[in-house]
């Protein structure tokens, strides 16, 4: 929904909440999560703008509010309703007006370093309980800036000012992130900085309503929680679908000539648009895809992507429609060619009219308002699309994986038969364990993967550790390289052992290695493994989803047999496993 | 700006906050009246009437207002 897009109208978001929470309910396909917000100031304006957001980014939020300012106390020594409630999620939304105790300007570096450890502590043993008893992500604000600097200049840098207390205690707070999977720091001084620290901390909010930031800024606060959220969940967005004339460049190729459009340092123009490529460029060092469509002849497009004081190069890009077809058409063929869904693109294109038309073809493509060239970064920055949680290292070399493909369907197109291209392909296939490396991975698959995915079963780090640590459970990851490179982890699939039978909770691959026979691989394996350990049956459920649709017979087609179908489509499988015959790809298999 | 233009916009925020469309306030209407109009909205209404008219209220006003007719006083005065 636009209007919950960047740059945001808080004033509005307050206003008209109700109706827009009605409007947002109705959407199809929405998933549930339990979310905990505890508070050490009043929250219900949070939640209910939190809501919103997720919302719109497909999450149906049900909240858990601890009692006002109970946030420690709920968290420290447990509470029956948050124990029922059972969080997928838990917020912490504190600001410098929790801390309980400052140095003060007698206070010796001792004892303000002494102080700085109490509040660390009482901050981390929180966030230690709320682990164990939970085993879910955790989201802790970090400290905006106080309302007065007592020091004058010198209270950011002397010991005893409360702004240098905080930035002290926001770094052990950094560290703590740093080194714990599946705790992120919502960015509150970087929020309050951009809003306007004067608005932001109006007293008034506080000792009227305690709350300790300005009404109309908690949209701000709420979309930053909840752009963290959706990432958590595997909803950021994938590719950076962009135009080219007078958004990678200023001018007109095609009309200008190379030698005509602006970019690089010679004049203000070329320049902005240089710092804008450098963006991009950025945004593909963190695994963002990147493409173009744009209305052009190809070989001008390339020209212009070759300008030599440009930033960006043809070979940054995994796709580029350069043509005179229409922009939605072109949008649907790159989603189809890079195996993508096209709600996972944001389209930059400066024109308008494109930008409308982009919108009503439904595609799904988020569509930021690339209105000047000098907002163009911030608008895409702060539009938080592709909010990072976590950098797995296949996020870093997913653009190379993708132009390993490329190769892959070049050589497809060049042998004889589909198995002399498998054999061609020298695959190679590791199959083992959750093993603790890829735990951050293999969770960002059950959160991303979409398509072939039979239970989309989404779980957090946590819940991995869990299954993996559990002899109740039968887990295995599937990594695939070939001649042409490595694949990275591509298949994930799980198991609950119930006497004899293996019940699969989990059965995912990414699609980038659809046809190749790593499902075959994984069977073989699965079977194998669930024999040594005394299982007789393997149970395969599938349950359909608008996007899951291709993998409905996948049961099926892998020799189990149908028990039974239920009216909305689910359906359950089961393969015995005495007189199985391996599939036997043509992959050679390490374990 | 008149009693009457302020009402007309006034009925307006009111409208969205409390999300009915049949919502009509006037000079006597208090807490009591308005379905939903609780504490907690009733932070969101001032804001929304803050953000309408270019005003603020100060912390001692918010308290003291005693029915709509008072808020109106207060924007009169102020926008």
């Amino acid at each position: 929904m636009e209007i919950l897009q960047y740059p945001l109208d808080g004033q509005t978001l307050l206003r008209k909440k109700l109706k827009l929470k009605k409007e947002l309910s109705v959407r199809p396909e929405l998933i549930e999560k339990r979310i905990a917000v505890l508070g050490g100031s009043t929250t219900n304006e949070v939640v209910d703008q939190l809501e919103l957001f997720l919302l719109d980014y497909g999450i149906k939020p049900v909240f858990y509010q601890s009692e006002y300012a109970q946030y420690w106390q709920d968290a420290m020594f447990g509470n029956p309703e948050l124990d029922a409630f059972a969080p997928d999620v838990v917020y912490i939304h504190t600001n410098w007006r929790n801390v309980t105790a400052f140095p003060t300007t007698q206070s010796s570096k001792e004892e303000s370093d002494r102080f700085l450890a109490e509040q660390f502590t009482h901050f981390s043993t929180m966030w230690e309980k709320i682990a164990e008893r939970y085993r879910c992500p955790i989201i802790q604000n970090n400290f905006d800036r106080p309302n007065y600097r007592l020091l004058g200049n010198s209270d950011i840098s002397d010991h005893r000012g409360r702004s240098n207390f905080l930035f002290r205690l926001n770094q052990l707070f950094y560290d703590y992130a740093d080194t714990h999977n599946g705790f992120y720091i919502n960015d509150i001084d970087y929020l309050s900085a951009a809003y306007g620290l004067e608005t932001w901390g109006n007293p008034l909010y506080w000792n009227m309503y305690k709350y300790f930031l300005c009404l109309d800024a908690i949209p701000l606060l709420a979309k930053s929680v909840a752009d963290i959220i959706k990432s958590i969940y595997g909803k950021n967005k994938k590719v950076l679908v962009l135009d080219l004339d007078n958004t990678l460049w200023g001018g007109v190729v095609g009309d200008d000539g190379v030698e005509g459009i602006q970019v690089g340092p010679e004049v203000p123009m070329g320049q902005i648009y240089s710092e804008f490529q450098r963006y991009v460029k950025d945004l593909k060092s963190i695994g963002v895809l990147l493409a173009v469509n744009s209305k052009n002849d190809e070989a001008n497009a390339l020209a212009g992507l070759n300008h030599p004081d440009g930033v960006l190069r043809p070979d940054d890009f995994v796709n580029i429609k350069a043509n005179w077809d229409n922009k939605d058409r072109n949008m649907v063929q790159i989603a189809s060619e890079l195996n993508l869904g096209a709600d996972s693109f944001v389209f930059a294109d400066d024109n308008p009219t494109e930008r409308e038309i982009m919108k009503r073809a439904e595609l799904g493509v988020a569509v930021p308002v690339m209105d000047k060239v000098e907002n163009y970064i911030r608008t895409i920055d702060r539009g938080g699309y592709f909010e990072v949680t976590s950098l797995s290292s296949d996020d870093l070399v997913r653009v190379r994986m993708y132009q390993e493909n490329a190769k892959r369907q070049v050589l497809e197109k060049s042998v004889g038969s589909y198995d002399e291209f498998l054999e061609s392909l020298e695959m190679k296939a590791t199959i083992r364990r959750f093993e603790p490396i890829y735990i951050n991975r293999i969770a960002q698959l059950t959160n991303k993967s979409n398509q072939f995915n039979l239970t989309t079963l989404r779980c957090s780090e946590s819940d991995i550790t869990a299954m993996a640590d559990s002899p109740d459970w039968l887990c295995l990851y599937g990594k695939l390289e070939d001649k042409f490179g490595d694949n990275g982890v591509v298949s994930v699939i799980s198991g609950e052992k119930q006497g004899a039978e293996l019940h699969m909770r989990l059965w995912l691959m990414s699609c980038r290695v659809l046809k190749r026979g790593m499902e075959d691989a994984m069977l073989d394996t699965l079977v194998s493994d669930a024999k040594a350990q005394g299982m007789e049956a393997i149970v395969g459920y599938y349950y359909p989803t608008p996007k899951n649709g291709m993998v409905k017979d996948f049961y099926r087609n892998m020799g189990f047999a149908l028990v039974s179908e239920e009216e909305n489509g689910s359906t359950t499988w089961r393969l015995a496993l005495d007189g199985y015959v391996p599939k036997g790809p043509h992959i050679q298999i390490q374990r | 700006m008149s009693r009457e233009e302020i009402y007309e916009r006034l009925n307006a925020v009111f409208r969205d906050v409390f999300d009915d469309e049949t919502l009509t306030v006037n000079d006597s209407t208090t807490a009591h009246d308005v379905e939903g109009w609780d504490s907690l909205r009733h932070i969101t209404l001032l804001a929304a009437v803050e953000d309408e008219f270019d005003i603020e209220f100060s912390m001692g006003q918010t308290v003291s207002m005693k029915n709509v007719g008072e808020m109106v006083d207060y924007i009169e005065k102020e926008a």
